[in-house]
């Protein structure tokens, strides 16, 4: 008997081992990697926010806060924020309402070409950021762009450096390209969102005589605020980042007087322009702590209880 | 019996109006493409004309000028590199971790997924500065010793692809951990009986069973990897360029050689096989965001 239970036992002991053994090989190469290609990277921004360096040899000197000191006396810093609230807020507005007026078009009309539509409207969110910003371009050129031969055949007068070229325009054309590819992906998600009210709703809605009008701001709304919150959210990180790409292409000086600088075009130019890791990385931290903090709070200033019919 | 002949009437003016509104959408979205794809096969003196017009004919030297004196067939090499590389190092790396952490008990599978969702918040385009510069400082080091003198870690498609797989992690380990929480428990005990290891069980039993969620989670990444400008324009030299870097690099070419032609054919080819892939996979990649996917 006790023979039979040790024996037991040591089965059980090696299949507890071949257990651990492995959860550590399914896990292990995967932590160890994130960790020197992620975590380590993540937590340098922080650290080489308190030094200055000032080339690629790596020799830094501890300056404690002074690189924030800077970013706060810099005023072309401050413009740069201004650029990026601008984008953050203008691309969110017009994305937001246009996802949601095709979506509700798309849930309320029953048209058996809807995939269709979705499809199409998607489409710009495969492409990539590049092949966008390079198509954009051409659409804004001054002399081959499909833009400026339809303004010249409506008569509209278009300035030799054409809208991309001219401070008062360009940034709205950043925010054109970055609207034209986020409208269906948010679309989808609010189709989703959408399809899952219940019809009863409506009926008794139409029933009692409400416009669709109204129903969309009665019924339509307030249910699926929590995915509206959620997307706010989205649209604040994904601007931030996207925005980088768009402009480092579309306007790769930082635009006529500076005028579509964004955060992380500003911090790479520090970093690989400049040479100035230690402020590009303090800038680093700024944004980060910054849309995090605007996450946040637009998470927090849209918390409505939530509801259900 | 009148009456509703003209609710009928309105509602069917209600349609056609949804339809145009919906139409004059499709063509702000598609005409840009369509522009871009006939604008390619025009040549130099059709450049010149009204930039509307449509080309007489095919004009394919466009293609082959930027194939080859744009050296768009060494960067599309590069990107299908790149891109394959990235998603077999994700899978090998994420399948494991998110079945172990969402399906095993054991002390560490919380902190462990923990971990990885923290990951979410960091985006590539703020760590490609620390990236680069660790990189350049171990290369620095490696130099001093003749054995690694071939050994080059910035400008290497391989770590580049390294990069790209870990920096997806958190997205996939959270999605693929989604979906294998969801598999019953009696497919690994059946398999437990049957002497299946516990590697065999994740390779013949639940990987299988995973496939849908797989897909989504390689359709997704392929899409990342394939279209991804910041890290490889920051890590990459001019041999080892994925077709968007290349794509840049061919547009500013173009301001001083005027060849518009080879730049346009240079966005079709970026373009295409994100096209035909889409074709395939739309319904499922729009399913896969209405379920919640997000991304990066």
């Amino acid at each position: 008997m006790a023979k039979v239970n040790t024996k037991l036992a040591g089965k059980f002991s090696k299949s507890k081992f071949q257990r651990k053994l492995f959860i550590a090989e399914c896990t292990v190469p995967a932590i160890i990697l994130f960790a020197v290609f992620m975590v380590y990277p993540a937590i340098n921004v922080f650290y080489m926010s308190f030094f200055k360096m000032s080339s690629l040899s790596l020799e830094k000197k501890f300056v404690g806060l002074d690189n924030f000191k800077v970013l706060i006396s810099d005023t072309k810093f401050w413009q740069v924020f201004r650029n990026q609230i601008f984008f953050i807020v203008v691309v969110t507005i017009i994305t937001i309402i246009l996802a949601l007026f095709f979506a509700a078009l798309l849930t309320n009309s029953n048209l058996k070409e809807k995939p269709f539509y979705q499809t199409v409207f998607f489409f710009p969110n495969v492409l990539s950021l590049v092949v966008i910003s390079t198509l954009f371009i051409q659409i804004y050129d001054p002399s081959k762009g499909i833009l400026t031969a339809t303004c010249n055949a409506l008569g509209i007068q278009v300035a030799e450096q054409g809208w991309l070229g001219m401070a008062t325009s360009s940034r709205w054309c950043i925010v054109a390209a970055m609207v034209w590819q986020a409208v269906g992906y948010y679309m989808v998600m609010y189709i989703a969102a959408m399809d899952g009210i219940s019809k009863d709703l409506y009926e008794v809605a139409d029933l009692e005589g409400m416009s669709k009008f109204k129903q969309f701001f009665a019924i339509t709304m307030p249910l699926m605020w929590e995915i509206i919150r959620v997307t706010i959210v989205f649209f604040i990180i994904s601007t931030i980042n996207m925005s980088f790409v768009y402009v480092k292409i579309m306007t790769p000086t930082g635009g006529p007087d500076g005028k579509t600088e964004v955060f992380l075009t500003y911090m790479y130019k520090q970093a690989f322009t400049n040479s100035n890791f230690g402020y590009a990385m303090a800038l680093g931290v700024f944004i980060f702590l910054f849309s995090f903090a605007l996450a946040l709070i637009s998470d927090k200033l849209t918390q409505k209880e939530t509801v259900e019919y | 019996m009148n009456q509703r002949k003209t609710t009928l009437h309105m509602a069917g003016a209600k349609k056609a109006g949804t339809r145009l509104v919906l139409l004059l959408f499709t063509v702000v979205v598609l005409l840009p493409i369509i522009w871009t794809i006939y604008t390619s096969f025009k040549t130099t003196t059709e450049f010149l004309a009204n930039p509307w017009m449509l080309p007489k004919g095919l004009y394919w030297p466009n293609y082959t000028n930027a194939l080859e004196k744009g050296n768009m067939v060494a960067y599309f090499k590069n990107s299908i590199f790149v891109t394959l590389l990235g998603l077999a190092f994700l899978v090998l790396l994420a399948v494991p971790t998110a079945y172990v952490t969402s399906r095993f008990k054991f002390r560490l599978a919380r902190p462990i997924s923990l971990l990885f969702m923290s990951g979410l918040f960091v985006s590539q385009n703020y760590i490609v500065v620390p990236i680069f510069l660790s990189l350049n400082k171990v290369q620095n080091y490696l130099n001093q010793y003749v054995e690694f003198q071939h050994l080059k870690l910035t400008d290497n498609l391989i770590i580049l692809a390294l990069i790209y797989a870990v920096c997806s992690l958190p997205f996939s380990i959270y999605l693929l951990s989604g979906f294998l929480k969801t598999i019953p428990d009696e497919y690994e005990n059946a398999a437990k009986i049957d002497g299946c290891s516990y590697g065999q069980t994740l390779f013949l039993v639940i990987v299988p069973m995973a496939k849908p969620a797989m897909v989504t989670v390689l359709m997704f990444n392929y899409m990342e990897y394939w279209n991804e400008y910041i890290m490889a324009t920051t890590l990459m030299q001019e041999r080892r360029w994925t077709l968007p870097v290349g794509l840049v690099n061919l547009m500013e070419q173009q301001k001083f050689a005027t060849d518009w032609g080879a730049m346009f054919a240079g966005m079709v080819i970026v373009m295409l096989p994100t096209m035909i892939i889409y074709a395939f996979v739309q319904k499922r990649l729009t399913e896969g965001i209405s379920m919640g996917g997000l991304k990066g």
